[in-house]
């Protein structure tokens, strides 16, 4: 993986990338006596390749025939704009099938949960970034002279990744499926900030476009550190209580304080809650959203800001996303889980899996209420690769005051955020505890006088979907059985499928095999035709070459 | 911008915003009273409700975690923030510049996440139930209100609603259609947020149709109280905000204390109208059906996008 990242020259680009690539499949396929793990492996190895044949071609337009493949013979190449545009859109969706944008996601929901937790952390957190890191290397310093079309493509994919990711996750009751999901999400967060980025790139605007890359250069990083740290809480779940199904779990924060403390964090952060870190970068799209007066074309003017409405949608389902996946894996009332999971007594993290947690939880406050230290390391990839940079008035804030433009404008003080919001809690529960009594009775649940209340009554991962369901319905697939009012054992089964396996990947499917079936009439098996074969190849080249 | 008498008034706001927001809920509920023909209660009312639940012993169901009893003084706090940023009697306060309207949103939404996870907490039927209510209000609402913000912010250039106001304060006296779209997406995500009717109803115990009270069922005595009065505080915040971003006229500067007397009688007239106008609405609509509040809020969200185009298309 580092290897991508230090390549300066084509060649070990792609032979890193490769690399990445099968030896990423092999640890998807750690499980490989499972019959379902073996296939994720594969669409997984299946778009991996697609993405790099992509990449392989635009490396090959690119270059144009002269010259060699190093990165700056590449950066050198003038290319017109068709060609350009061409180099663009390859590497654009060679690099999304490897980040897993929609409609190349299919890969990444499949093996995530298939992999073991540390890796599904390490491909989430750090391998699809690294595609981020390649398109943002080869649109903005190879192929450079960025068009705002380009930019317009990409928050269109943008924003339609996020909202599938986000509702799709909120399907979901398998608990690293829902987290795959969301990271489908978060890399379509990450690409709404580089799309506005190229858009203002394009109409000239550079503080604007530099403000809009470190906002998406930002958010890659803090989803490193926060979906890191929320697959190692669901991979604790799963090694101390053997549960992956949310509709199993149930009151774990009792048997597992640490693991639910520390996914807390992890689902603030994600949720783009102040003061953690997701916030700072959702807020830092917006306000690169906010840029948008600074466009002299009515059309792209008026439209970004419904990219940002997007995002304002997408981040609000998330929170709903992450209520839904706490409350019903940690709060309530322990589920009656079946067979094998239940017989295993859920216990608490071990102290390994509590630094691995701890660590990542401190970066998610630290990104959070310092990011200005990392705004001016990301203000100066931006400065390398834009020749510019945030404009001064943003620069000469000290390290409390977060300001993109200027202090006027906007800003946000993560530190003076958390420092109130503590002072004035503690202040209120100093002052009820000083005039008041501490008194407290412990009952039953009250729950409206409702006496029989049994754990199986609580809401489910799929109860709390509902809402959802029928909101979004149009977008799902959905197989429903419903019981009927005389059913004696009554039933209720839903299933949920991606749209996506039936508008393309089935016909794709389908096409692929058609064509196959139409090549392999050639082969009928003997010699005297495949001699023929190549007696008819041989005086077709004869008449050509000639 | 480090001044003592900044800080005087950072200070005297906050203290006199947690004090005033229970007057606002008993105005409230004086006028809807005296609409519905009832005799009014008193309009100290509220604050006798929060000293008895104050007095009171809690009552814990036996299983609950800790984040069910610190969540009450969370929501408190996030309100108490809240309302201590938003420029209620003075602009230019020294915290405001700490957080602009996204992150105002950013407080709401945290506030909300806590009183879903600890209605969720002890796993009875109501708390899942109104949890996931409650966040489905929750996620269509915030993208509306993020929406009225940013007219306002592309009116003045500016996330920060210090700016904000005072560029619309001190401005030639103009029509901003896109205000006015605004102003109804406002008026509407603010009935859904602080669960008044037609979303929810605050004074009903009926079980199949609440939001807000069925999060709430577990709770008593002081934790209780602070829920109530971070209610009321959350009110009276996005009342103010609603005056900052569509009346703001009158409001004072930070440590200007010859402007202040006006300032206030400013907030107590606008309170006084926002209030009776919050009754008239509360008596003369009737609760929409849970399914149909997905459609309210959509089209508030519609007209706050509608009005952010008409400003571009106004402004050219």
């Amino acid at each position: 993986m580092a290897m991508v990242l230090l390549a300066d020259d084509a060649y070990l680009f792609m032979v890193a990338w490769e690399t990445m690539a099968l030896s990423s499949y092999f640890l998807v396929t750690t499980d490989h006596r499972l019959p379902a793990i073996r296939s994720a492996g594969f669409l997984y190895l299946l778009i991996a390749h697609l993405g790099a044949i992509a990449i392989l071609l635009c490396f090959g337009v690119m270059h144009g025939g002269h010259g060699d493949y190093t990165f700056s013979a590449l950066r050198a190449a003038e290319l017109t704009p068709v060609w350009a545009s061409v180099a663009f859109l390859l590497a654009f969706f060679g690099f999304g099938a490897k980040a897993g944008m929609i409609p190349l996601h299919a890969w990444l929901p499949e093996a995530h949960p298939a992999a073991p937790s540390p890796v599904s952390a390490l491909m989430s957190g750090i391998m699809i970034k690294t595609a981020i890191y390649g398109m943002v290397r080869v649109i903005y310093d190879l192929i450079g002279g960025v068009r705002w079309e380009w930019g317009i493509l990409v928050l269109v994919i943008g924003a339609g990744t996020t909202l599938f990711g986000v509702l799709y996750a909120l399907m979901q009751h398998d608990l690293k499926r829902l987290l795959a999901y969301h990271s489908v999400e978060n890399i379509g967060i990450i690409l709404l900030g580089l799309g506005m980025s190229m858009v203002f790139i394009g109409f000239g605007q550079t503080a604007a476009g530099a403000l809009g890359l470190i906002a998406a250069l930002y958010h890659t990083l803090n989803h490193a550190v926060f979906k890191a740290l929320l697959f190692l809480g669901a991979g604790s779940i799963l090694h101390d209580s053997g549960l992956r199904n949310l509709n199993d779990m149930g009151g774990l924060i009792r048997k597992m304080p640490n693991t639910a403390f520390y996914f807390l964090i992890g689902a603030l952060a994600i949720s783009a809650l102040p003061p953690l870190n997701g916030f700072v970068s959702e807020w830092l799209t917006f306000q690169t959203a906010l840029q948008a007066p600074l466009i002299d074309h009515g059309v792209v003017r008026s439209i970004l800001p419904l990219f940002a409405a997007t995002l304002a949608l997408a981040g609000a389902l998330t929170a709903m996303c992450f209520v839904k996946v706490y409350g019903i894996a940690f709060l309530g009332q322990t589920r009656n889980a079946p067979t094998e999971a239940g017989a295993r007594a859920a216990h608490d993290c071990g102290a390994a899996e509590r630094i691995g947690m701890a660590w990542l939880a401190a970066g998610c406050f630290f990104l959070g209420l310092f990011p200005v230290a990392f705004l001016l390391i990301l203000n100066r990839v931006s400065e390398a690769l834009l020749g510019s940079g945030l404009p001064e008035t943003a620069l000469v804030s000290n390290w409390l005051w977060l300001v993109p433009t200027a202090p006027a404008q906007a800003s946000y003080s993560p530190v003076i955020f958390l420092l109130v919001i503590l002072a004035v809690t503690l202040v209120t529960f100093f002052l009820v505890r000083r005039f008041y009594h501490g008194r407290v009775r412990l009952a039953a649940p009250w729950d409206c006088g409702f006496p029989a209340q049994t754990s199986r009554m609580q809401d489910t991962a799929d109860a709390f979907g509902q809402p959802i369901r029928h909101v979004f319905g149009p977008l799902y697939r959905m197989r429903r059985i419903l019981p009927g009012p005389d059913d004696a054992k009554p039933r209720y089964e839903l299933e949920i499928e991606d749209r996506h396996w039936y508008w393309i990947y089935l016909p794709v499917a389908r096409l692929a095999g058609w064509i196959s079936a139409k090549v392999a009439l050639l082969q009928q098996g003997r010699i005297s035709i495949y001699l023929l074969y190549s007696f008819v190849t041989l005086i077709a080249l004869l008449i050509f070459v000639r | 911008m480090d001044n003592a008498p900044g800080f005087a008034f950072q200070i005297l706001q906050s203290v006199f915003v947690v004090l005033a927001a229970p007057l606002v809920m008993g105005w409230v509920n004086q006028c809807r009273a005296r609409l519905q023909n009832r005799s009014a209660p008193s309009l100290w009312l509220p604050y006798y409700t929060l000293a008895k639940l104050f007095h009171k012993d809690a009552v814990i169901a036996r299983d609950a975690s800790p984040l069910f009893r610190i969540t009450p003084y969370i929501l408190f706090g996030c309100m108490w923030l809240a309302a201590g940023i938003v420029p209620v009697l003075a602009t230019g306060l020294p915290f405001a510049p700490a957080a602009d309207v996204i992150a105002l949103v950013g407080v709401f939404a945290l506030a909300r996440v806590f009183a879903a996870l600890a209605a969720m907490d002890i796993g009875t039927s109501f708390g899942g139930l109104g949890a996931r209510r409650e966040m489905l209000i929750g996620f269509l609402a915030e993208p509306a209100m993020l929406m009225t913000m940013f007219t306002a912010a592309f009116i003045s250039g500016s996330t920060q609603l210090t700016t904000i106001v005072d560029t619309l304060a001190h401005r030639e006296f103009a029509i901003y259609p896109s205000l006015a779209f605004a102003a109804l997406a406002f008026l509407m995500v603010l009935l859904a947020e602080n669960a008044r009717i037609p979303i929810d109803n605050p004074a009903t115990h009926l079980e199949l149709t609440m939001i807000h009270e069925a999060m709430i069922l577990e709770y008593s005595a002081r934790h209780l109280a602070l829920i109530e009065w971070a209610v009321a505080i959350k009110l009276f915040a996005y009342m103010t905000i609603g005056f900052a971003l569509f009346v703001p006229w009158g409001i004072a500067e930070a440590g200007n204390w010859a402007a202040l007397p006006l300032a206030f009688a400013a907030l107590a007239f606008k309170l006084a109208v926002a209030g009776a106008g919050l009754a008239l609405i509360e008596a003369v609509l009737a609760k929409m059906r849970l399914l149909l509040a997905p459609e309210f809020l959509s089209t508030a969200f519609l007209l706050a996008v509608l009005g952010m185009l008409i400003h571009f298309l106004v402004s050219g």
